[in-house]
C-alpha cells in the first residue's frame, strides 16, 4: 500500500502537488462511472494508474473513493486489481466509505473465477476496519474450504488478517481448528505453509491467555508433526522450507539416532542455492548437535565449505549477512577454521563492515601456524588508504600479540610501526606497545629504544599520549630524557584538552619521582600545583590525593602509586559468554548481525512467533544485560593506567554477577545454609539496573577502604529438596523447552573439585549427596556438560539445571529453569553451594 | 516476516510503496533514505545492509541504482529478506525484460501485481516467475534497452557497442515479440569471477575462482534440459587445505572447492557423468555456483617499478602483460593505483602510436587510473608516469623506499569474453525434442571478470 497522504514531502519538480490534478481526476472518474461506451476499460485503465501513482508519490487521492468504487463494476480484471488495491490502501482512513466496497468485494468473492474470488477475498481482508470484520466470517469460511488452492492459501493469510483486527471474532468463528486441518491435511503445500504462519502467530499470541493455544503451539513441535513436514520438504517452495526449518530447530529428538536420520534428510539442503535455505539447515544441525561435543565438531567441518561458497556468490548484500554468520562461528571455534585463514584476507574494494568482520576473524584464527602469513598480511593493510580499516589492522597485530606466546617477530613489526610516520600509525602502535608491555614486560628493552625516539610533539590523539605518558613514567629509569619529556609535557599543562591524559601525566610524573627523584622533583611540583587547579573534578582529586600522601609519608607513596607489577595474563573481554551463547542460539537471525541479543533491538510484542519467552523469561535477560555494565566497568578502569597490574586481574575477577565470589572453604561439613548466606549476599540483587553491588566492591576494593561487603540484608528462605526426586528425561526435556531461564551465571569450581572432576560420575554422586539429581552428562575435559533436575521437598515444583563445567578455568556455566521462578533463587544458592563443596567431602 | 516493501530512486523518490502488516510507522522510506545516506559524517562508510532504527530493522539491496528496501520488526533471518530483495529485482526484470528506474515507473501497476503475489500479510508466497504468471494480467511496456544498464551478470555481455548474439537477455518472459512469434532460445552463461592477490615479488599470495552457471530460457512447453559438464570434474579437496595448492595445474582436471544447485537441477546423473537435469523454470537462474581455489593461469601479468627521478620527481613504470590467447580480447580494462599524498602532479607516457587508452591523475584521492578499451591476448602495454612532489616535502623523506611504502597497490578490473579460467566447461546442451523439427537455438556463452585483482607493489 502506498502511504496516504498525511505525508508532509515536499513535491519535487517531477512529482505534483496534486490539488488540482486531484479535482481533474474526479471529474473523469465521474465521467466514466457509469458508461458502457467500448473502449471505456481502457481510458479508466489509464486514469486508475494515475491515481495510483499518486497514491505511491504521497499525494492525498482518498477523496476519490466513491468515484473508484462506482468504477469498479467491471469485468476487467486489471482495474480490479488497482481498484482493490486503492481500496485497500484507504478504507483505513475512510470506514464508511469502506463500507461501500463490502458489497462488491462480497460479490466477486464468489465469482467463477478463482483469480477473483481470492483476489477479492484478500483485499476484502485488507481493508483492516474493525466494524467491518463481521462480513468476513462469512466469505473467509467458504475461502478455505474452497476447491480451489490458491483461494485457500489466500483465506488462510486472510483468517491471520482478521485475527489481527479482530481476534475475538476469528477464534469465536473457530478458524484456527480448521487452519489446523488444513495444515495437516491440504494437498498444496503453500496452503500448509500460510496455515504454519497463520497459527504460529495466533497461538503464540493466545498462548498467554489461553491453555490451549499454548498446547496447540507445542504440539507444532512435536514429533509426528514436524516428521510429517519434514518428509514433504522438498514439496515445499525455498522460503516455505525456511519456515519448516525454523521450526524443526524447536524440536528435541528424543534419542542421537533420531538426531542423524534428521540431518541424513536435510544433508542435501546445503548445497542449495538460496543462502537462507541453508543458514536454516545449518542452524538446525548446529542445535541438534549440542550436546554431541564430537559431532558437533564435525558440523563445523561440514558447513564450512558451503558458508564459503554462499559468501563468495550472490550479491555482496548476502554475501555480508552469510559472512556475518560464519564470524560467529570462527569467533567460536577459531582452531576449525585456522586452515582457512585466507579466505578472510580482505578485497580492497570490499566495504569497511566487510573488512572489519574480516580483520576480526583473522585475529580470531591465527596460531602457530599461520601467524606469520596473517599478520604480514595485516601489515599490508597497516598501509591501507582507508585509515580506519588501516588502524583496526594496526590493533589486530596487536591483538594477535598478546594471545601468541612466541611473540618475537611481532614485536618487531609494531616497532616498524613507530617508524612509519603516519601520525595514525604511530598512535595506534603506541597504544598497542603499551598493552604488549603490560604482558611481556621482559620486550621492555627493545620497545622502550624505538619509543624513547618518538617525539612527544609528534603524538596528538590522547589515546596514544596517554600510552607513550605511561611508557615514560613507568620505564623512566631506562629512558634517558623520560623527566625531560614529562617535564615539557607539564609545561604545556594548559594546552591539554584530555582529562584521561593529565591523569595519567600526574601518575606518571610520580613513578618518575619515585626513580628519579632530583631530576623530577620541580616539575612534579609544577604538575601537582597544575592539577591542583584543575578545573576536571577526577583530575583535581588525584593531584590532591598525591599531594598528601606524599607529604604524609613517601614510601607509603611509592607502594600506593608504584608497587610491583604482576604481568596480564588475559585481558578482559568485552562480550560475556552468556551474550555470545545467546547470540549463537539466534543463529541464523538479526541477532548475529546486530551482534546483539535480539531482547535489545525488538520490543516484547515483536519477538517472533515461536519464541518462548514470557514475562520471567525476560527478567532473567535482564540480568544477562547487567552482566555487561560491570564488564564494561573493568574495560575502563583497563585503560586507567593507574590500576595496577595485579589490581586489575581482581577486578577482572569480579566481573560477573556473583560468580566472583568463591565461596569460602568450609572443611567441616556444616550445613548447606552456612555458606548460603555470604553467597546471597553476592547473588541476592544482581537485578539492580546498571549498578550491581559487584561494580561498587571493585572500586572499594581498588581504594583500599577495607569497607566490608554489603552486608546480608535478608536471611536466606530455607529451601528443602525432596532426596527422592524422580522426573523421567522426556519430561524434563519438555520442561527444558518450556520453561524460560531463571537464572544463569558463572560459579567458580574449588581446585579440590576440579581435580576431582576427572569422570562425569563423581560429580554425580556428590550432587546427589546433595538432593540434586543428574539426568544426562557427557563430555570430557576440559568441558563437562551437565543436566541436573531437583524436587522441592513435599511439592512437584522442579528446578532443572544446565551446568556446564570448564575444568582448566575452573568455572561453570550454570542456567537454572524452575517451575516456581520464585525460589529459583534460593535453589541457585543451595546448587552453588552444593558444587563448591564438590571434592572436598 | 517484513512489514513493509518499497523501491527507491537514487534520489529518494518512492517508485512503489507496500504495507503489508502495518506495524511500521508512514514515515519510514524517509528514515531510511536519510540513514542511508548520511551514514558517516565523511561519507567514506556505506551503510551496511541492514541497520536497525527505534526498533526498525531496514534491509536493503542496491540493484542498477534503485534501492529495493524491506523493513521489520521482529527479529528475521536477514539472509531470508536479503534473498527475497534480490529475487523480487530479478523476477520484476523478467517481467520487465529490463530493469531501471524508467521500466519501473512505466511498469508500476504491473510491479504491484507482482508484489501482491509474492508476499502477502508479510510471509512470502512465491518468488517463480513461472508460477507468477498465472497471477499478472497487466502487459510489460518495455523501455527501450539499448541505453540502459542492464541487471545481473548476463550484463557484461551487453557492454560497450559490441553486443553478444541475441538481445533475448532484455525480453520479457511475457510480452510479446513484434510479429507474435517467440523465439525459442536458451541461454547458458558461464560466468566467472577471480580474485587474484599478487604479492610484491610477484608470486600468488591467494587465488580464487566463483563461477556461476546462469540460464535464461525461453522454451515454450518447459522441456528438459540436459548439461553435461567435464566429465574429469571433481568436488571437495578431500582432507587437503583449501590453500595447499597443489600442483594439479596443467593436468587437466578441474576441481571445485564447492558447489551449490538451483532447485530445479536433479543430480541423479551428476555422480556417474556429471551432467545435470533440469526443467528450467521462466526466467533468469543461477544453475550451479561453484567456488575454486584450485591454482590457474591469471590472465594478466602485472609488473610495477618506480624510481626517483631526480629533486622531488619519480617514475612509475606499469607494464601488463595478457596472458591468454591473441584470439581473445578482454575489454574494459581498467588499472588503478594509489600514488602518494605529496604528489601534486603526474603526467604519463604511452607506447607510441596506441588508440583507446586513456589516462588520468585523480587529485583529489591521489590515485593513477589508466583505462584500456581493448587488451589483445599476448600482448603488453607499457604505461610511465612522472609524478613531481610537493616542494613542501621533507628532503629527508624523499627516497624510493618511502614512495613504495605510500603507493600501490595496483587493482586491475576487467572482463574477458569467451575466455574462462577454471577450464570448466558446457560439453553439450541437450533439449528434449519435441519433434524433428523442432531445434532452437542454444547460446553458451563464458566470460571472465575480476572481482579483485591486486598487485603489491
Amino acid at each position: 500500500m502506498a502511504p496516504p497522504a498525511q505525508s508532509q514531502r515536499s513535491p519535487s519538480p517531477s512529482q505534483p502537488s496534486g490539488k488540482s490534478e486531484v479535482s481533474d481526476l474526479k471529474l473523469q472518474l465521474r465521467q466514466l462511472a457509469g458508461s458502457r461506451a467500448p473502449g471505456v476499460d481502457d481510458s479508466k485503465r489509464e486514469l486508475f494508474k494515475k491515481v495510483i501513482s499518486y497514491m505511491t508519490i504521497g499525494i492525498d487521492v482518498s477523496s476519490l473513493f466513491g468515484e473508484m468504487v462506482m468504477c469498479s463494476a467491471t469485468s476487467d480484471i486489471v482495474l480490479k486489481k488497482m481498484c482493490y488495491l486503492y481500496v485497500g490502501n484507504y478504507a483505513k482512513v475512510n470506514p464508511d466509505l469502506a463500507l461501500l466496497t463490502i458489497n462488491f468485494l462480497q460479490r466477486d468473492c464468489r465469482d467463477e473465477d478463482p483469480m477473483i474470488r481470492g483476489l477479492a477475498l484478500r483485499s476484502l481482508c485488507s481493508l483492516r476496519v474493525a466494524n467491518l470484520v463481521e462480513y468476513l466470517v462469512g466469505p473467509l469460511g467458504s475461502g478455505l474450504k474452497d476447491s480451489n488452492s490458491y483461494v485457500r492459501m489466500v483465506a488462510v493469510m486472510g483468517v491471520l488478517k482478521l485475527y489481527h483486527i479482530s481476534a475475538s471474532t476469528c477464534i469465536d468463528a473457530d478458524f484456527p481448528s480448521i487452519l489446523k486441518h488444513l495444515m495437516l491435511h491440504d494437498s498444496d503445500t503453500q496452503v500448509v505453509a500460510n496455515c504454519l504462519s497463520a497459527l504460529q502467530e495466533i497461538w503464540s499470541a493466545e498462548a498467554s491467555t489461553s491453555e490451549e493455544a499454548s498446547r496447540e503451539r507445542e504440539a507444532l513441535i512435536s514429533k509426528p508433526f514436524i516428521y510429517y513436514l519434514l518428509n514433504r520438504i522438498k514439496e515445499f517452495c525455498e522460503w516455505a522450507q525456511c519456515l519448516v526449518l525454523e521450526l524443526v530447530t524447536k524440536y528435541v529428538p528424543s534419542d542421537s539416532s533420531e538426531i542423524f536420520d534428521i540431518m541424513n534428510l536435510l544433508e542435501d539442503r546445503l548445497q542449495h542455492a538460496n543462502g537462507a535455505v541453508v543458514l536454516a539447515t545449518i542452524r538446525v544441525f548446529l542445535q541438534l548437535t549440542l550436546s554431541m561435543t564430537d559431532v558437533h565438531q564435525q558440523v563445523y567441518e561440514r558447513i564450512k565449505a558451503p558458508l564459503l561458497t554462499l559468501v563468495s556468490s550472490g550479491s555482496p548484500e548476502q554475501s555480508y549477512a552469510v559472512l556475518s554468520h560464519l564470524h560467529l562461528l570462527v569467533m567460536r571455534a577459531p582452531y576449525v577454521f585456522s586452515s582457512d585463514y585466507k579466505h578472510f584476507y580482505c578485497q580492497y574494494n570490499e566495504p569497511s563492515y566487510v573488512k572489519r568482520l574480516k580483520l576480526e576473524m583473522l585475529t580470531a584464527v591465527a596460531n602457530e601456524s599461520n601467524t606469520y602469513e596473517i599478520v604480514t598480511e595485516l601489515c599490508e593493510y597497516a598501509a591501507n588508504v582507508d585509515i580506519p580499516i588501516a588502524r583496526e589492522s594496526i590493533r589486530a597485530v596487536g591483538k594477535i600479540a598478546l594471545q601468541q606466546y612466541d611473540v618475537n617477530a611481532i614485536v618487531d613489526r609494531l616497532l616498524q610501526f613507530l617508524e612509519m610516520e603516519k601520525d595514525y600509525v604511530t598512535a595506534e602502535a603506541l597504544v598497542l606497545v603499551k598493552d604488549l608491555l603490560r604482558k611481556y614486560p621482559q620486550w621492555s628493552h627493545d620497545c622502550i629504544a624505538v619509543v624513547g625516539n618518538i617525539s612527544s610533539k609528534n603524538v596528538q590523539e590522547p589515546k596514544a599520549k596517554a600510552a607513550l605518558i605511561w611508557m615514560l613514567g613507568e620505564y623512566s629509569q631506562d629512558m634517558q630524557d623520560a623527566p625531560y619529556v614529562l617535564e615539557s609535557l607539564v609545561e604545556n599543562w594548559d594546552e591539554e584538552h584530555s582529562a584521561e591524559v593529565r591523569l595519567h601525566l600526574l601518575t606518571a610524573m610520580m613513578k618518575c619521582f619515585f626513580k628519579r627523584p632530583p631530576e623530577t622533583q620541580s616539575a612534579l611540583g609544577a604538575a601537582l600545583a597544575a592539577g591542583i587547579a584543575d578545573f576536571h573534578q577526577d583530575v583535581h582529586d588525584r593531584a590532591l590525593f598525591y599531594y598528601r600522601i606524599l607529604r604524609y609519608n613517601v614510601s607509603v607513596a611509592e607502594r600506593v602509586v608504584n608497587p610491583p607489577k604482576q604481568a596480564v595474563s588475559v585481558f578482559a573481554d568485552t562480550q560475556s559468554s552468556e551474550i555470545k551463547d545467546r547470540i549463537f542460539d539466534e543463529f541464523n537471525s538479526l541477532s548475529v548481525l546486530y551482534q546483539k541479543p535480539s531482547y535489545m533491538f525488538t520490543d516484547k510484542e515483536h519477538r517472533g512467533p515461536l519464541e518462548f519467552a514470557d514475562e520471567l523469561g525476560n527478567l532473567s535477560i535482564g540480568e544477562a544485560a547487567n552482566n555487561v555494565v560491570p564488564t564494561q566497568m573493568v574495560e575502563e578502569n583497563d585503560k586507567d593506567l593507574l590500576l595496577t597490574t595485579s589490581e586489575k586481574e581482581e577486578t577482572k575477577g569480579s566481573r560477573n554477577n556473583g560468580s566472583a565470589y568463591s565461596v569460602p572453604y568450609d572443611g567441616s561439613s556444616t550445613s548447606v545454609f552456612a555458606s548460603q548466606t555470604q553467597i546471597e549476599s553476592a547473588v541476592s540483587n544482581p537485578t539492580l539496573a546498571g549498578h550491581s553491588p559487584q561494580a561498587s566492591f571493585a572500586i572499594d576494593d581498588l581504594l583500599g577502604l577495607g569497607i566490608p561487603a554489603a552486608p546480608a540484608v535478608l536471611s536466606p528462605p530455607q529451601l528443602k529438596l525432596n532426596t527422592k526426586a524422580a522426573l523421567d528425561p522426556s519430561t524434563f526435556q519438555q520442561k527444558w523447552r518450556q520453561l524460560p531461564v531463571a537464572l544463569s551465571q558463572e560459579i567458580s569450581v574449588s581446585p579440590q573439585g576440579v581435580a576431582a572432576l576427572t569422570a562425569p560420575q563423581a560429580l554425580l554422586r556428590h550432587m546427589q549427596s546433595h538432593s540434586i539429581h543428574c539426568i544426562a552428562s557427557g563430555g570430557q575435559s576440559p568441558n563437562f556438560k551437565f543436566f541436573f533436575f531437583a524436587q522441592k521437598f513435599e511439592e512437584s515444583s522442579n528446578y532443572l539445571v544446565e551446568c556446564v563445567i570448564n575444568t582448566s578455568s575452573a568455572k561453570a556455566q550454570v542456567k537454572i529453569k524452575a517451575d516456581d521462578q520464585n525460589t529459583s533463587q534460593d535453589f541457585s544458592t543451595l546448587f552453588e553451594s552444593a558444587l563448591s563443596k564438590f571434592g572436598t567431602s | 516476516m517484513i512489514s513493509q516493501f518499497f523501491v527507491l530512486s537514487q534520489r529518494g523518490d518512492n517508485i512503489v510503496f507496500r504495507d503489508y502488516r502495518g506495524e511500521v510507522a508512514k514515515g519510514s522510506a524517509e528514515i531510511f533514505f536519510r540513514k542511508v545516506k548520511f551514514w558517516k559524517e565523511d561519507g567514506q562508510e556505506g551503510a551496511p545492509p541492514v541497520f536497525n532504527v527505534d526498533g526498525v530493522s531496514y534491509f536493503h539491496v542496491k540493484v542498477v541504482g534503485l534501492l529495493f528496501v524491506a523493513t521489520t520488526r521482529v527479529n528475521v533471518s536477514p539472509s531470508l529478506v536479503l534473498e527475497l530483495l534480490q529475487r523480487i529485482a530479478r523476477v520484476i526484470k523478467d517481467y520487465l525484460g529490463v530493469l531501471s528506474e524508467d521500466s519501473l515507473r512505466k511498469n508500476f501497476v504491473l510491479v504491484y501485481e507482482l508484489l501482491d503475489e509474492v508476499i502477502d500479510f508479510g510471509y512470502m508466497q512465491t518468488t517463480s516467475t513461472e508460477v507468477l504468471k498465472s497471477y499478472i494480467f497487466n502487459e510489460p511496456i518495455v523501455v527501450d534497452a539499448a541505453r540502459l544498464q542492464p541487471l545481473g551478470p548476463a550484463a557484461i555481455f551487453m557492454q560497450g557497442t559490441k553486443r553478444m548474439p541475441g538481445t533475448a537477455i532484455t525480453k520479457s518472459v511475457v510480452a510479446n515479440e513484434p510479429g507474435g512469434r517467440k523465439r525459442e532460445e536458451i541461454f547458458v552463461d558461464i560466468i566467472e569471477k577471480i580474485s587474484v592477490i599478487f604479492s610484491s615479488s610477484g608470486y600468488i599470495l591467494t587465488s580464487e575462482i566463483d563461477g556461476t552457471i546462469q540460464m535464461k530460457s525461453y522454451l515454450t512447453g518447459n522441456p528438459e534440459i540436459r548439461l553435461a559438464l567435464n566429465e574429469d570434474l571433481s568436488i571437495g579437496r578431500g582432507g587437503e587445505s583449501a590453500n595447499d595448492y597443489r600442483s594439479s595445474y596443467g593436468s587437466g582436471a578441474v576441481i571445485l572447492d564447492d558447489c551449490n544447485f538451483h532447485e530445479s537441477v536433479r543430480l541423479d546423473g551428476f555422480d556417474m557423468d556429471r551432467t545435470l537435469a533440469l526443467v528450467p523454470p521462466d526466467g533468469e537462474f543461477p544453475v550451479m555456483n561453484y567456488r575454486m581455489t584450485q591454482e590457474f593461469k591469471p590472465p594478466f601479468h602485472i609488473n610495477c617499478l618506480i624510481e626517483e627521478a631526480g629533486h622531488l620527481k619519480a617514475e612509475v613504470i606499469l607494464k601488463v602483460r595478457a596472458e591468454f590467447p591473441s584470439n581473445i580480447t578482454a575489454n574494459t580494462v581498467v588499472l588503478e593505483m594509489p600514488l602518494p599524498k605529496y604528489t601534486t602532479r603526474a603526467s604519463f607516457e604511452l607506447e607510441p602510436g596506441v588508440t583507446g587508452q586513456r589516462t588520468d591523475f585523480k587529485g583529489a584521492n591521489k590515485k593513477l587510473e589508466w583505462d584500456l578499451e581493448k587488451f589483445v591476448g599476448g600482448v603488453e602495454h607499457t604505461l610511465r608516469a612522472k609524478l613531481t612532489f610537493s616542494q613542501e616535502l621533507h628532503e629527508l623523506w624523499f627516497n624510493s623506499a618511502n614512495i613504495i611504502k605510500e603507493a600501490g597497490p595496483v587493482s586491475m578490473t576487467f572482463t574477458i569474453p569467451m575466455y574462462n579460467v577454471s577450464r570448466l566447461q558446457v560439453k553439450y546442451l541437450q533439449i528434449a525434442k519435441k519433434s524433428s523439427s523442432y531445434n532452437p537455438y542454444r547460446w553458451v556463452r563464458y566470460v571472465t571478470q575480476a572481482n579483485s585483482y591486486v598487485a603489491r607493489i
